[in-house]
């Protein structure tokens, strides 16, 4: 099938390196010192290393990494604002990057004119600006202010203006990054339901993003890039389970130790265990809670599970489920959790709490993360029991 | 890059864009707004008046010498503001060029024509003075359309090359500067050349190789007054009268590929 796709984006050994600036950044001085001592007067570093593959027209294509991993270098070069120093990026038709929304904005311009400026930035001219210009001033649903200053929007309408000229621009090809999923959860809603209707529209789409879920959820296939390198091409579901195991194998994310400590709490959280940390759906979640309360302050326990996205998946506390407080001086408690959930990564947060569950002693946001893996292909959040029947 | 994108359909639409918007932006919040295009030449010019023909009493053997300086200052600034201007053009778009990509050189180029159109306004006002003053007219006027020309070119190979310069080098913006500063007494604009004839003529050869020197002296003689000593009295080669040219025609071809060569980085070294 493959064969048969026209290519819309090619990448060939791309190797990509800056030199970053010892110090005293860009002073004709400095270059004079360096210059005279022999130094460089700068490091090298290659974000990009030897990097190919091919997106296939109509492919909605994933680039995932963790920070630091050179997606955002890898989408730069692919949108053409670095130039790879060796290798070379060949696009077939017209390219529409969005590294940011509404960038070259400016507040005292109006509405109108913010559209027709952007448009030219992206590279449209103006008869294909005007044929785009009522469809994002309707999709903005701000037909009425459009000749107003920018500086007279609110930040959300602003926002709403600039992701307009995104969904709108009509482009061969989009490459968006994951800037567009940031937001409230109703703007989330609006951008999925947008790639959505992209995916219908067979529109080559690359999308950049750490978010496994927005991946699965679009992507036909995905890179997966560690350290500058490929580290995978192909599926969607095997680049997410190889990135969500790499994922995990490094140390744990910042738990509140990395916060400031205000006030040394008076009932402690000293660690939590876990009886393991991959999971099929379904399996028996087993958390120890061990907590110190020297005080014998009569305690009450809380535990959370969020997504990876942040999302609330679920929580609860010893309180609400009619248990009795505890006012040993050093013990542990034991939830047991059944997780129906969709495969994924999810984070753990415990907390020791007051009498009546209204305040906190001490609160661990996200002490442990726990992998389902993926056995099934599904979407949302609740693994819910199903079963198909034909009739 | 071939040249024959430079201007393509795409690039125009950016580039009057990027002009509108320098204008719409430019009188911003100010109550008279565009009238100012035309009354700050106009104060300008009616201080300059003062002080040179009625105080200092330079160029009283020059005809309409009121119009003459005229004439050289709004050249002088045209020159300076465009190069300015390219200079600043990319890195204070850096947050642009570092999420778009787009034709740098259309910055530069806004930049300079921005200028353009100031010292277009300039000149409206220029020629009410020589209507005021009296200045006859000839055709030879119209040799200002060339010399015009040659002067913008001038400036923006000086502003792509500062553009690019100051990329690398933040200090480029003080070394330049500095340089328009000397460089302003090194031209003919505030005294007659003749005044420095007296004192050496050597000098006023070597002054007259500037290309912004020659134009603002040719420019006088085509539309103010035959009584300007151009190159072409000057020097009694031929070849040294086409040096201006030559550096103007070395300085845009040195200055667009050293832009074009340097571009590439923008992005990564803002």
């Amino acid at each position: 099938m493959a064969d048969k796709q026209n290519i819309a984006v090619q990448v060939e050994h791309v190797t990509k390196s800056f030199k970053i600036p010892l110090e005293g950044s860009s002073g004709l001085k400095q270059k004079l010192i360096n210059q005279l001592r022999g130094r460089k007067g700068y490091r090298t570093f290659t974000p990009l290393k030897d990097i190919s593959f091919t997106i296939n027209e109509g492919e909605f294509f994933g680039i995932v990494g963790k920070n630091g991993s050179g997606k955002s270098t890898l989408l730069k070069t692919i949108a053409g604002i670095y130039n790879p120093n060796e290798g070379a990026v060949n696009v077939n038709g017209s390219l529409v990057p969005f590294i940011e929304l509404g960038v070259g904005f400016n507040p005292e311009l109006t509405g109108r004119e913010n559209v027709y400026l952007n448009g030219a930035l992206l590279g449209f001219n103006h008869k294909e600006i005007e044929a785009m210009y009522d469809d994002i001033v309707e999709f903005a649903e701000l037909s009425e202010f459009m000749e107003e200053r920018l500086k007279n929007y609110s930040s959300g309408m602003q926002v709403r203006l600039a992701f307009s000229i995104a969904i709108k621009a009509q482009g061969d090809i989009l490459l968006l990054d994951e800037v567009l999923a940031v937001g409230d959860a109703a703007f989330q809603q609006k951008c999925y339901k947008y790639f959505d209707s992209l995916k219908d529209k067979k529109k080559t789409v690359i999308l950049v993003t750490h978010d496994m879920a927005a991946v699965s959820r679009f992507c036909d296939r995905a890179l997966y890039i560690d350290e500058g390198e490929v580290s995978l091409i192909g599926s969607t579901r095997s680049v997410a389970n190889k990135y969500l195991e790499d994922n995990y194998n490094r140390t744990p994310g910042a738990t509140s130790e990395d916060d400031e400590v205000v006030e040394k709490p008076r009932a402690t959280v000293k660690k939590l265990t876990v009886n393991a940390t991959k999971f099929d759906i379904g399996d028996e979640l087993k958390a120890t809670i061990h907590y110190e309360n020297p005080e014998s302050i009569p305690l009450h326990f809380g535990f959370q599970l969020f997504g990876q996205d942040g999302s609330y998946v679920f929580g609860t506390n010893t309180n609400n489920n009619g248990l009795a407080t505890s006012t040993k001086q050093k013990g542990s408690i034991e939830m047991k959790v059944k997780l129906d959930l969709v495969p994924g990564l999810y984070f753990i947060t415990v907390a020791t709490m007051d009498k009546g569950a209204n305040g906190v002693y001490d609160y661990r946001t996200n002490i442990e993360k726990i992998i389902i893996r993926k056995s099934t292909e599904v979407g949302g959040v609740a693994f819910l029991d199903y079963e198909w029947d034909a009739k | 890059m071939k040249l024959s994108n430079i201007f393509n359909k795409k690039n125009r639409v950016l580039l009057r864009e990027l002009v509108v918007t320098d204008f719409k932006l430019r009188y911003q919040g100010s109550a008279l707004g565009y009238l100012w295009s035309i009354l700050k030449p106009l104060f300008l010019f009616a201080i300059l008046y003062l002080v040179f023909d009625q105080f200092l009493r330079l160029g009283r053997d020059i005809e309409y010498f009121p119009v003459y300086l005229l004439l050289g200052i709004v050249l002088w600034t045209f020159f300076t503001e465009a190069t300015n201007n390219g200079l600043q053009s990319i890195i204070s778009r850096g947050d642009l060029i570092r999420k778009i990509n787009f034709p740098k050189y259309i910055i530069v180029i806004s930049g300079t024509v921005s200028s353009l159109i100031n010292m277009g306004i300039n000149l409206i006002v220029v020629g009410v003075f020589m209507i005021i003053q009296g200045v006859p007219v000839s055709w030879d006027i119209l040799l200002l359309i060339p010399l015009i020309a040659e002067l913008y070119i001038f400036a923006l190979a000086l502003a792509f090359l500062l553009a690019a310069l100051n990329v690398k080098f933040r200090d480029a913006g003080y070394i330049w500067e500095v340089f328009l500063q000397a460089f302003f007494y090194a031209t003919p604009i505030l005294y007659p050349l003749a005044m420095v004839i007296d004192q050496s003529a050597f000098a006023a050869k070597i002054i007259m190789l500037s290309p912004v020197a020659q134009v603002i002296q040719d420019a006088r003689y085509a539309a103010v007054t035959e009584n300007t000593i151009t190159g072409a009295q000057l020097y009694s080669h031929w070849y040294i009268v086409l040096i201006p040219f030559v550096i103007v025609f070395v300085s845009i071809i040195v200055g667009g590929l050293y832009f074009k060569k340097n571009s590439k980085q923008f992005a990564e070294n803002i």
